[in-house]
């Protein structure tokens, strides 16, 4: 599945927020239906550099390409709004802490963009929001709030909800890092099954273990920079460089 | 306490709480206005725009309510502004009320966690989008409370307008003691009557405060 190599492109990235630059000269192609693990230390610039791809935090150097339109081209205001959500429809992205809309139930979490941005009619929509929570094992929650869901819970819904627009592309930053441990598997669960699906993946994570079991390819990144990256056999146990060695050595040692 | 003399006066005083919940709804409803107003220009993109809805709140946040009537009323002929009495109160205490309200009305907005925008603008929706569809309902939960707050306050300071001679309660209290000498009887049925009043609106405040939450 990996016909189009350049799917996703990062070129020459940087950020700086005033003096700190975070992202340092980063550039990056995901293939279609590949998907890409980012780990490293906290402050290393991964979650910065994932938010850089649908511009929810703007580079200040540097471009992203996705499927061969570029995400942060310059334009007047009001096209570049147009534009960037045209874009933003195309690229799924699921958080750390859920971000589920409290005021609307599970099933209207799903369908509130679908019918807003894409014209569903209700019957469209539901039976859309029906499939998707399916996919995710939340079906039988369609009509809850998201107080009354666990953990777990939330965030598979927060991934029906982005799926529900039909993404090129899933970004996933520290999806299951809020949870309690016992609920991290069931979320693992529904990223394994969109793998099998060839769904396009970016995952920034802290679970060694899940991004060896499912991931194509493995970047370490640290102090801005990418220091090492390939396949998660050779980064996970045949690391090249001192400071990935360190950190997983680290990771590891505080994981057990 | 001259009880018979209550007995025989109240059905004015009746009538005057009528008058001061005229004022108090009218003076509400263009509160809310200006401080949605308010709070939409604090939190502008535009540097200037944030200015003005800065130095509104400042302005009448820091100014007696009084002088503020009193300018409105009496100075206003000056500059061409003629008002009648009650006119110039709703006017008054309602730009008064608004810049309580556009502090009300912005901190419910910015106490909206940030996450929900941005979830928001990940699927694709606009800006204002965001706002209205994700943002204000939330916000708007939060608001009812403390917006009772400022209801409450504001009624209370109707009783202001008894200084440019609006005939609400604090008024014609003050005008049966000039013919019945019964300072004590005739402020305590005006009181009587705010706190009727007063009471009633917070019912209605918990109740919807009640009704809008989620679950």
């Amino acid at each position: 599945m990996t016909d189009n190599p350049e799917f996703v492109q990062i070129r020459h990235a940087q950020k700086s927020f005033g003096k700190l630059e975070v992202l340092k000269d980063i550039s990056l192609n995901v293939a279609r239906g590949q998907i890409v693990a980012i780990i490293g230390p906290s402050g290393s610039g991964k979650s910065t550099l994932l938010r850089a791809i649908n511009d929810l935090d703007p580079l200040t150097g540097g471009e992203v390409w996705l499927d061969g339109v570029q995400v942060n081209k310059t334009l007047p205001h009001r096209q570049y709004e147009a534009h960037i959500n045209a874009m933003r429809q195309q690229v799924g992205m699921v958080f750390q802490h859920f971000n589920l809309f409290p005021h609307m139930t599970a099933r209207e979490n799903v369908t509130m963009a679908p019918k807003m941005l894409k014209g569903l009619s209700n019957d469209e929509a539901d039976k859309l929001a029906e499939e998707q929570l399916e996919k995710v094992g939340m079906l039988d929650r369609m009509e809850y709030y998201p107080s009354r869901l666990s953990g777990g819970q939330k965030q598979r819904v927060a991934i029906a909800r982005a799926l529900a627009m039909k993404p090129k592309l899933m970004l996933f930053d520290e999806a299951t890092s809020a949870l309690d441990p016992e609920l991290v598997d069931e979320v693992n669960q529904v990223m394994k099954k969109l793998a099998e699906e060839h769904m396009t993946m970016i995952i920034v994570t802290h679970e060694m273990d899940f991004a060896a079991s499912v991931c194509d390819r493995v970047l370490f990144m640290d102090q801005g920079v990418v220091v090492e990256e390939g396949p998660p056999d050779v980064v996970f146990r045949n690391p090249s460089k001192d400071r990935t060695r360190e950190f997983l050595r680290k990771h590891l040692a505080g994981a057990k | 306490m001259d009880i018979d003399l209550m007995l025989k006066v109240y059905p004015f005083f009746l009538e005057a709480a009528w008058v001061t919940i005229q004022l108090s709804v009218l003076t509400a409803i263009l509160g809310l206005i200006c401080g949605t107003a308010g709070a939409a220009a604090r939190l502008s993109r535009f540097a200037l725009v944030r200015f003005i809805g800065a130095a509104y709140v400042s302005v009448f946040r820091g100014t007696p309510a009084l002088i503020q009537l009193f300018i409105l009323y009496f100075g206003g002929p000056q500059i061409g502004i003629q008002l009648d009495a009650f006119e110039a109160g709703v006017i008054g205490l309602g730009i008064n009320a608004g810049a309580y309200m556009t502090e009300t009305i912005r901190g419910a907005i910015i106490s909206i966690d940030n996450g929900q925008r941005e979830a928001a603008r990940t699927l694709g929706l606009s800006q204002w989008q965001a706002v209205y569809r994700i943002i204000l309902p939330q916000a708007a939960r939060l608001m009812v409370r403390p917006l009772g707050v400022n209801l409450n306050m504001l009624i209370k300071a109707t009783a202001l307008v008894a200084a440019i001679s609006v005939i609400e309660l604090t008024y014609t209290a003050q005008r049966y003691i000039g013919s019945t000498y019964k300072p004590f009887e005739m402020f305590l049925l005006a009181g009587v009557l705010y706190m009727v009043i007063i009471y009633v609106v917070g019912r209605g405040v918990a109740w919807l405060d009640r009704k809008v939450q989620i679950n």
